[in-house]
């Protein structure tokens, strides 16, 4: 009796310390797999899905381990000026105290920052027998605000000759979590209709009693199942709901990977940063022909100078892969993003070539 | 002399062997344990929450201070979890009478096995299913509800056209924290005395008056505390509500329209991966709150289930 009270108190633990043993051994195998060199990125969500196309269609010319944590656009920025990784994705371009901190970190080259996901975001409506809509930026701004909530409403008709709009209540759906769709969104209405939008820029939706969901399939859902509902979702979620045709200028644009990449082209470059940051201010106003204006733009960070050679080349690879019309077309087909142009492709390039390593000769 | 220092043996305790001792560590560790982690998410919810309670009102998300960003959560958690109730604890009670009671023993055993599983369905299930099948079921109806019972401010509307409102969501919370509802209230009624039962009967009781005077009293306690169990389950649901609630607005007690306020947990859910700074102190002060109703809905479930012990054949 004894005996058996006492095998059985050790069956429990053996059995646990074998578990233990077991899950040390099946770690300690994931890490010894990967040979070559690694290097760490860390940012925006945003860029999770095209850093995974890209990291797979590098990897697949190249060895070596390319690890992107998306902790999001803050914590990427802190982590690289800080030094914690090699390269870091951002939805906005660092400010002035994040590129002296970006300056310091990197030594006297500096940093490079170059634009490499473009996204674009498109308004996307349900209105029972519409299957095309135009709608000017004043009118986008008064929709999303509630001052206009029939979809008869004479300001829609002005700009929609020829289609019957019926007498439903305009629904707006905005993402009910924190968002960066909805920051640029939301800068877009604040640059493009000034006097119809007087909430301030946030990546909280700031309008009271409009319908909320969470995500950009939230609100594609949402739309989907109401009925005179308008919302704003990444342009490859949008599927086979109607989009709207934006005003711009003159003329409406509607989306198209091409006019949402076309508004880097147009938009100026922010001075005074150093030599390899392409940081753009988006010109949201544009009246520019063929742009679509409503667009996430974001960049890629590294240095230009890595104290390990090898190092220095492999982030080079990577980046030139990023930029290059391939890793953009990868990353067109898996996150839906726009490819930047050929224009902007030739401008940013002499950047990344500028990454190497002082100690080239080891 | 020598005989003195040895320990007397105790006649009054039981011997004990190795695997006493180990167990009895064992169980009393788990026991402490258990305090232990309670008292560190307190901990960890009171210092983290700190700096929120502190900060000027503008600094707050909202910028009207830590109150007013709270309280319409709050409402919103409040009013969601006790409807739900409100729906789940009659149904639940008929439920199990039925499956006691009423039904056929093949019947009963098997309904008793589909109730368990809704249990095991996981939430964001419910949050699936809200959201593609009763959300756009119910837009009909609560269109026809806000035309004809406006003057109920519950049905005020105007309706939602997608029907991502409270009652949805209520709806669903109802339906989640009806099995275990369900399931403790059916075990008590099993246990009703036999002897009850057949006293009614032999009175001369129909099988309704027999339910009344022996079933239900006895069962008394049990369904207060199965109704305090699924309030705990429906205040803290985060991943359904989140999905299903439409949360644009503020403190309303119109169920059918699109602007509802948010409930505590699927507010922290939805806003916590983008939120830095102060703004993730203000999360953990609602959620410090959440903590808080939570454990005094849990005392006050316990006060009353004392109050009741004698009714109970439990104990």
């Amino acid at each position: 009796m004894k005996r058996s009270t006492l095998g059985r108190a050790f069956v429990l633990p053996t059995t646990a310390a074998l578990a233990f043993g077991l899950v040390a051994c099946g770690s300690a195998n994931e890490e010894g797999a990967s040979g070559g060199l690694t290097i760490n990125g860390a940012g925006a969500s945003s860029q999770e899905a095209a850093q995974s196309a890209w990291r797979t269609g590098f990897l697949k010319n190249n060895d070596g381990t390319i690890n992107y944590d998306p902790v999001g656009s803050g914590g990427g920025r802190e982590q690289f000026t800080s030094g914690g990784v090699d390269f870091a994705g951002s939805d906005a371009y660092l400010d002035d105290k994040e590129v002296k901190a970006a300056q310091e970190r990197c030594g006297e080259g500096g940093f490079v920052e170059v634009p490499a996901y473009v996204s674009p975001v498109a308004l996307i409506t349900n209105i029972e027998g519409v299957d095309s809509i135009k709608l000017k930026p004043e009118t986008i701004a008064k929709i999303f605000n509630q001052k206009i909530t029939k979809w008869n409403d004479p300001e829609i008709a002005a700009t929609n000759k020829g289609v019957d709009l019926p007498d439903t209540t305009i629904v707006p759906v905005n993402r009910a979590d924190e968002s960066g769709t909805t920051e640029n969104f939301v800068e877009y209405l604040e640059a493009a209709a000034p006097e119809q939008w007087p909430h301030e820029v946030s990546g909280n939706w700031p309008v009271e009693g409009g319908e909320a969901a969470q995500g950009t399939s939230g609100v594609v859902q949402a739309v989907k199942n109401g009925s005179g509902t308008i919302g704003y979702a990444d342009a490859s979620q949008a599927g086979d709901l109607t989009t709207v045709e934006v005003g711009v200028g003159d003329e409406f644009v509607k989306y198209s990977p091409e006019a949402a990449a076309a508004v880097l082209d147009v938009s100026e470059r922010a001075k005074g940063r150093g030599e390899h940051s392409f940081a753009y201010d988006l010109a949201r106003d544009t009246k520019e022909s063929g742009t679509y204006p409503i667009v996430l733009v974001s960049y890629v960070l590294s240095c230009t100078n890595y104290d390990n050679a090898d190092k220095a080349a492999m982030v080079k690879d990577y980046f030139n892969y990023m930029i290059s019309a391939e890793g953009q077309k990868a990353a067109a087909e898996q996150a839906g993003s726009a490819p930047i142009s050929d224009e902007l492709r030739s401008k940013i390039q002499p950047a990344v070539e500028a990454i190497g390593s002082s100690n080239s000769g080891s | 002399m020598a005989s003195t220092t040895e320990a007397p043996p105790r006649k009054d305790r039981a011997p004990q062997r190795p695997g006493d001792r180990i167990f009895a560590g064992i169980s009393t560790g788990s026991g402490v344990l258990i305090l232990l982690a309670l008292a560190g998410v307190a901990v960890f919810l009171v210092t983290e929450a700190w700096p929120s309670l502190t900060a000027p009102a503008e600094d707050i998300p909202g910028g009207e201070g830590l109150a007013l960003y709270i309280w319409p959560l709050l409402f919103g958690t409040l009013i969601s979890a006790v409807l739900a109730l409100v729906i789940a604890v009659p149904l639940a009670v008929a439920i199990a009478l039925f499956i006691t009671h009423y039904a056929p023993r093949s019947i009963a055993k098997a309904l008793g096995y589909v109730i368990d599983l809704l249990a095991a369905v996981p939430s964001i299930i419910f949050g699936l299913w809200g959201i593609n099948v009763l959300a756009p079921v119910t837009v009909d109806p609560t269109t026809w509800l806000s035309e004809h019972l406006g003057w109920i401010p519950f049905f005020a509307g105007p309706a939602s056209s997608t029907g991502r409102t409270m009652l949805v969501a209520i709806i669903v919370l109802a339906v989640m924290v009806l099995p275990i509802i369900t399931a403790v209230v059916r075990e008590a009624f099993t246990q009703t005395p036999k002897l009850h039962e057949e006293a009614a009967l032999a009175i001369g009781s129909t099988r309704w008056e027999m339910i009344r005077m022996a079933a239900l009293p006895f069962a008394r306690s049990s369904i207060i505390g199965a109704s305090m169990l699924g309030l705990g389950r429906a205040l803290g649901e985060t991943m359904a509500v989140a999905m299903v609630l439409s949360a644009s607005g503020g403190v309303s007690f119109n169920l059918i329209s699109s602007e509802n306020p948010p409930t505590i947990a699927a507010n922290i859910a939805l806003q916590f991966p983008e939120s830095s700074g102060i703004a993730i102190n203000t999360l953990i002060a609602s959620g410090l709150v959440l903590f808080a109703i939570t454990l005094v809905v849990n005392m006050i479930a316990r006060a009353v289930i004392n109050r009741r012990k004698d009714f109970s054949g439990a104990n």
